[in-house]
């Protein structure tokens, strides 16, 4: 019944431009979900982080920093490669934004690849958090929890890749079809707010799982002997 | 009281009046809007019911002085009743300083309690009149919560934290204990007594109980049997700290920062080793996880503290 | 506004629920109307499903010994009791099946800005109700309906991951409602419906959506947290490996606190509609009402400690949690006494929906005295978690969002449905709800303070008096629910035919036909003045006299 007619307007909404701010604004409040979503995760991490200082420094040694680097760029190159297709679309160039949508499809499919080899690693390591955790020969240290908190939020981002990519999926098959035109080419727009924000997430993610180890490695190194 | 329904539990606690009051104060406001706001709505629908006949609606848009007023004057009442209830709160929460160390440890589903001079009880705690005890409490597995109704006083019991309270009961008598953080299936039997006796009666049943060792003398014999004193010996060359005098303390840690030598961070040492090491010493501490249980670690706290009790010997804070 | 003209009863005009027949125009409609009527019937199973839990928890308590169920049953039956009501009828209640059926009408537009996604609101509801009677048939849960860890995260036997999916599914239906209704409301208002001319319902069902996509998703992670805990053991809230079973209770309550707001402030919206509409008056103090929802709201998010004043968190945070609590009460009191004077000098018609709106004022009106009893730390600290907030919270959440619910759906049944109910059966239902509902919950405020803990299945025997009283209340109350249930479908064929408004109510839902055509309006209404322009004098007119 929300039928649909050439312009793209639905049934219920007076104009495009409605139906346009309409999305928008859905979308944004559906980021805001989101942002508490993984707000939650934040919070738990800021609360273990002040209780264990130590372990913190020590789990966050064990990630790899330069596949996580490599990563922060790809995703930043996906960004880009999104936005481009944003812009394309508004003028129309449906062939354009799907090569764009397929770059940055590609770029998100080479994130998710590294997480799977940084994933096995872990895997390998012990550091997979349950009753087989074992870091530096000890059993169940509170290092523990930095990694479950670490799988739990890269796993929930990788989660929205994944969607995400799927997403991509369905640009490019519409702009196959021709279906984006200047005035109408919302669906584009609001894939790429989500992809934006899935990008953004992961910009938080890496300095906090990454690099802050190594910023108390500094302080802590010396007197704990090193890890 | 009426006979069959009682309205209010036993008040044997020094602060057990002060929440009646409270609470009594709180039904008379209570009972004073919820009559009001009846009578109004009924007068109303009475009055004004629609009828042949009957003058119609008045419209009014509303008044910007009666909600100034309907705005002030809870605000006024929930003000003046937060400051009051808060008075009880820090009397409630704050145990005084020479008050007695009785140790508690819930699990599912039983109460297990030891007394500063070394009794240990299931389900029942014998307590003396006039005397402030404070109940130090952890739990081996999920969270419980040390409930007495007549002293009107509760705390949740945390598994891998401890927890305080404390009262002084006025008058003697059994009253309820109860489990009041649900804990599983027997939750409802997690329950027992606590025993208020005059101080000579109470005298009488600590002698007539199996006394046992105090808590810090099982503690000094835990510490040499789990082999604590091969490096923590007291000495200058000694691969672990002194404990002598330490109790209540800041401790530099070897990352910079600096921790009080209390009841969790010993507790957190001893399952624990890595977390926080003592600033000078190398890490080389085993885990106890799993060897010793609460209880145990409940008799070494207790003997390290009296390491710093200059009554007890210890050395001078 | 726009006025129309009365359609003859007997050739009734093509609307929503004759447009198209078949099981397929409705599960795969995207019409906000019938999927309201999905959510009724859906929400209604559930009532008698948590409802009979109710009932076997009152029975089992009518004496001291656990003598009907065994423990192990005795925990399940009430956990899924909280269960299924909380997540299943009183969260979704209001907003799914009245929001759903009156947001888009009471601000002239045709649908909800995303019907598509309204649809799958829907179907995701349902998942979650299937997974939760599943993990129930397979043994259920013994957690409580607040999951505390560690007990449910590694102690408890039950069927305690699948249930934490059950809820996260859920979240994510009321997420999709919420964010479809704040969409809604800011951009698809007809022409003329300003901000401050809307019904306070539409202002309360915004105040709520917000609540809720600020406040569900991070229940929906801590529940993923506690079933991945729950599965591989990574310790999170696990004390053996230094996680904190307490961080679960402050980001189950920063939701589950808020998430009472979002189960009563629809339901304030109600009864500011049936006041107005039963007093012939303008909401006394209209912005004032607004205003206060939007209070309740944010100052919602900042008292989850509340609820844990007891586990050992800081004195001070204890102070600041416990100051914030009592500023709830203000915008609360101020409610209920507009509400009052809104019936001053009115022309009071005492129908069922008002009969239900009088005693939502006088049920809340203890449910929110009695919580500042448990706002203020020094009681708190007897009362907490004994049978006073089992009151408290049945006062505020049946006594409140339930008596509202039955108070809206008599007074938009006609509109819903196009028959009306029989009038003195629902009075008559309405006295038994409040007689039975204060019968069955005031003794328990008396239970709390001589320290009855909740959740108990064994209880001393001196207690029986009281609990004795609580379980015929509850039977009193049993049959008082029931009632409508049976009259009120009964009525969709015996019913009198209605007409556009029977009650003579303003609003933009009395304007179209009962039951509205598809699309709501046969076209777009323009608004010309504000919310209940009831004239001076207003007088009600019996329905027969209208037809």
């Amino acid at each position: 019944m929300s039928s649909v007619d050439a312009t793209g307007l639905a049934h219920h909404f007076e104009d495009l431009e409605q139906q346009r701010e309409a999305a928008t604004l859905g979308m944004w409040a559906f980021l805001v979900t989101e942002i508490m979503f993984f707000g939650g995760l934040f919070g738990a991490y800021v609360v273990y982080r002040t209780m264990y200082p130590e372990a913190w420094d020590n789990a966050s040694n064990q990630l790899d920093v330069f596949l996580g680097a490599v990563n922060t760029t790809v995703l930043i190159g996906s960004s880009l490669t999104m936005a481009l297709a944003v812009r394309c679309a508004a003028k129309g160039n449906n062939k354009q934004v799907a090569g764009f949508t397929f770059l940055t499809l590609l770029l998100g499919l080479v994130f998710l690849g590294v997480k799977v080899i940084e994933y096995k690693h872990k895997w390998d390591h012990h550091l997979m958090p349950g009753p087989h955790f074992e870091l530096n020969g000890v059993v169940g240290g509170h290092e523990q929890i930095f990694f479950a908190l670490y799988f739990a939020m890269t796993g929930m981002h990788a989660f929205h890749m994944i969607i995400g990519a799927g997403l991509m999926l369905w640009v490019i098959i519409k702009a196959l079809r021709n279906d984006y035109t200047p005035q109408n080419h919302t669906h584009v727009e609001m894939i790429g707010l989500y992809w934006h924000f899935v990008d953004i997430v992961w910009i938080f993610l890496f300095p906090l799982l990454y690099l802050l180890g190594k910023h108390g490695h500094d302080i802590a190194g010396a007197a704990t002997g090193g890890h | 009281m009426w006979k069959g329904i009682p309205l209010f539990p036993d008040s044997a606690s020094t602060y057990s009046d002060a929440v009646d009051y409270f609470y009594l104060a709180l039904v008379v406001i209570s009972i004073f809007f919820t009559v009001l706001v009846a009578a109004l709505v009924v007068v109303f629908a009475i009055r004004y019911r629609t009828r042949p006949g009957s003058a119609g609606a008045v419209q009014i848009h509303g008044s910007h002085g009666l909600e100034i007023f309907w705005t002030v004057v809870p605000l006024v009442i929930v003000m003046a009743l937060f400051v009051w209830s808060t008075k009880i709160w820090f009397v409630v929460t704050r145990p005084p300083a020479h008050a007695e160390q009785y140790y508690v440890t819930g699990k599912q589903w039983m109460w297990k309690i030891q007394h500063p001079t070394g009794q240990r009880e299931i389900n029942t705690l014998h307590v003396p009149v006039g005397v402030p005890i404070q109940l130090r409490m952890i739990s081996e597995d999920v969270i419980h919560s040390f409930f007495i109704p007549a002293f009107r006083v509760k705390r949740d019991v945390l598994p891998g934290r401890y927890s305080t309270m404390w009262f002084e009961a006025t008058k003697a008598g059994t009253y309820h204990l109860f489990c009041a953080e649900y804990c599983g299936t027997k939750h409802s039997q997690m329950i027992g007594s606590v025993i208020v006796m005059e101080q000579a009666d109470y005298e009488l049943w600590l002698a007539g109980a199996a006394a046992g060792e105090s808590p810090q003398a099982q503690g000094e014999k835990l510490f040499a049997a789990s082999r604590c004193d091969t490096c923590h010996t007291g000495k200058p060359d000694a691969r672990g700290p002194d404990f002598k005098g330490l109790w209540g303390k800041q401790v530099q840690l070897s990352d910079g920062s600096s921790v009080v030598f209390n009841e969790d961070y010993v507790r957190e040492s001893i399952l624990v080793p890595t977390a926080k090491t003592v600033a000078g010493f190398q890490q080389l501490m085993p885990t106890y996880a799993g060897q010793l249980g609460e209880d145990q670690i409940l008799s070494l706290i207790a003997y390290l503290k009296s390491l710093s009790d200059p009554a007890q010997g210890g050395a001078k804070p | 506004m726009s006025s129309t003209v009365a359609t003859p009863a007997a050739e009734p005009r093509t609307n929503y629920l004759n447009v198209d027949y078949g099981w397929k125009s409705w599960v795969f409609s995207t019409d906000h109307k019938r999927i309201a009527i999905m959510y009724l019937i859906t929400i209604a199973f559930m009532i008698l499903v948590g409802g009979s839990f109710a009932i076997l928890v009152r029975l089992e308590l009518a004496t001291p010994a656990g003598d009907l169920l065994q423990s192990e049953t005795y925990n399940k039956i009430f956990t899924m009791h909280g269960v299924v009501m909380v997540f299943f009828f009183l969260i979704p209640g209001v907003p799914a099946v009245l929001g759903n059926f009156l947001v888009p009408i009471m601000i002239g537009a045709k649908d909800l800005a995303f019907p598509k996604i309204n649809l799958l609101s829907y179907y995701v509801f349902l998942v979650g109700i299937l997974l939760t009677l599943t993990a129930a048939a397979m043994g259920g849960i013994d957690t409580g309906w607040t999951f505390y860890t560690p007990y449910s995260s590694t102690y408890s036997n039950g069927q305690v991951a699948l249930a934490a999916v059950a809820v996260f599914i859920t979240g994510f239906s009321s997420i999709l409602t919420g964010l479809n209704f704040v969409v809604t409301i800011h951009k698809m208002r007809a022409p003329g419906m300003t901000w401050f001319r809307m019904p306070l319902f539409i202002w309360a069902h915004y105040a709520t959506s917000l609540i809720i996509l600020l406040s569900t998703p991070v229940v929906a992670i801590t529940i993923v947290l506690v079933a991945l805990e729950r599965l591989f053991h990574v310790g999170v809230f696990d004390p053996t490996y230094g996680g904190d079973p307490v961080l679960f209770q402050h980001m189950f309550w920063f939701y589950s606190h808020p998430a009472v707001y979002i189960m009563i402030l629809p339901a304030m919206g109600v009864i500011s509609e049936l006041i107005s509409a039963f007093s012939k008056k303008r909401v006394f103090g209209y912005p004032v009402v607004a205003f206060s929802s939007l209070a309740i709201a944010v100052i919602g998010f900042f008292v989850w400690g509340h609820h844990m004043f007891v586990t050992g968190q800081s004195t001070y945070a204890g102070v600041v949690f416990s100051v914030i609590t009592m500023l709830v009460a203000v915008p609360s009191a101020i409610k209920v006494f507009n509400w009052v004077s809104t019936m001053y000098k009115g022309d009071v018609w005492m129908t069922t929906p008002m009969c239900f709106a009088i005693a939502f004022i006088g049920l809340f009106t203890v449910g929110g005295l009695t919580g500042i009893f448990l706002g203020t730390m020094g009681l708190d600290i007897h009362m907490h978690d004994t049978y006073f907030v089992v009151a408290h919270f049945h006062y505020v959440m049946v006594g409140g969002m339930v008596t509202a619910f039955w108070g809206g759906l008599h007074f938009w049944w006609p509109k819903m449905f196009g028959r009306m109910y029989p009038e003195n059966m629902g009075r008559v239902s309405a006295a038994i709800i409040f007689i039975g509902f204060n019968m069955t919950f005031f003794p328990q405020f008396i239970l709390g303070y001589m320290g009855m803990p909740r959740r108990y299945h064994f209880y001393p025997e001196e207690w029986q008096v009281l609990n004795l009283l609580s379980t015929a209340g509850a039977t009193l109350l049993g049959i008082g629910y029931l009632l409508p249930m049976v009259y009120l479908p009964w009525s969709l064929k015996f019913g009198k035919v209605a007409s556009k408004n029977p009650w003579g109510a303003k609003g933009l839902e009395w304007e179209t036909d009962s039951p509205p055509t598809t699309f709501n309006f046969d076209k777009v209404p323009v608004v010309t003045e504000e919310a209940y322009a009831y004239p001076e004098g207003a007088r009600h007119q019996p329905e027969a006299k209208v037809v």
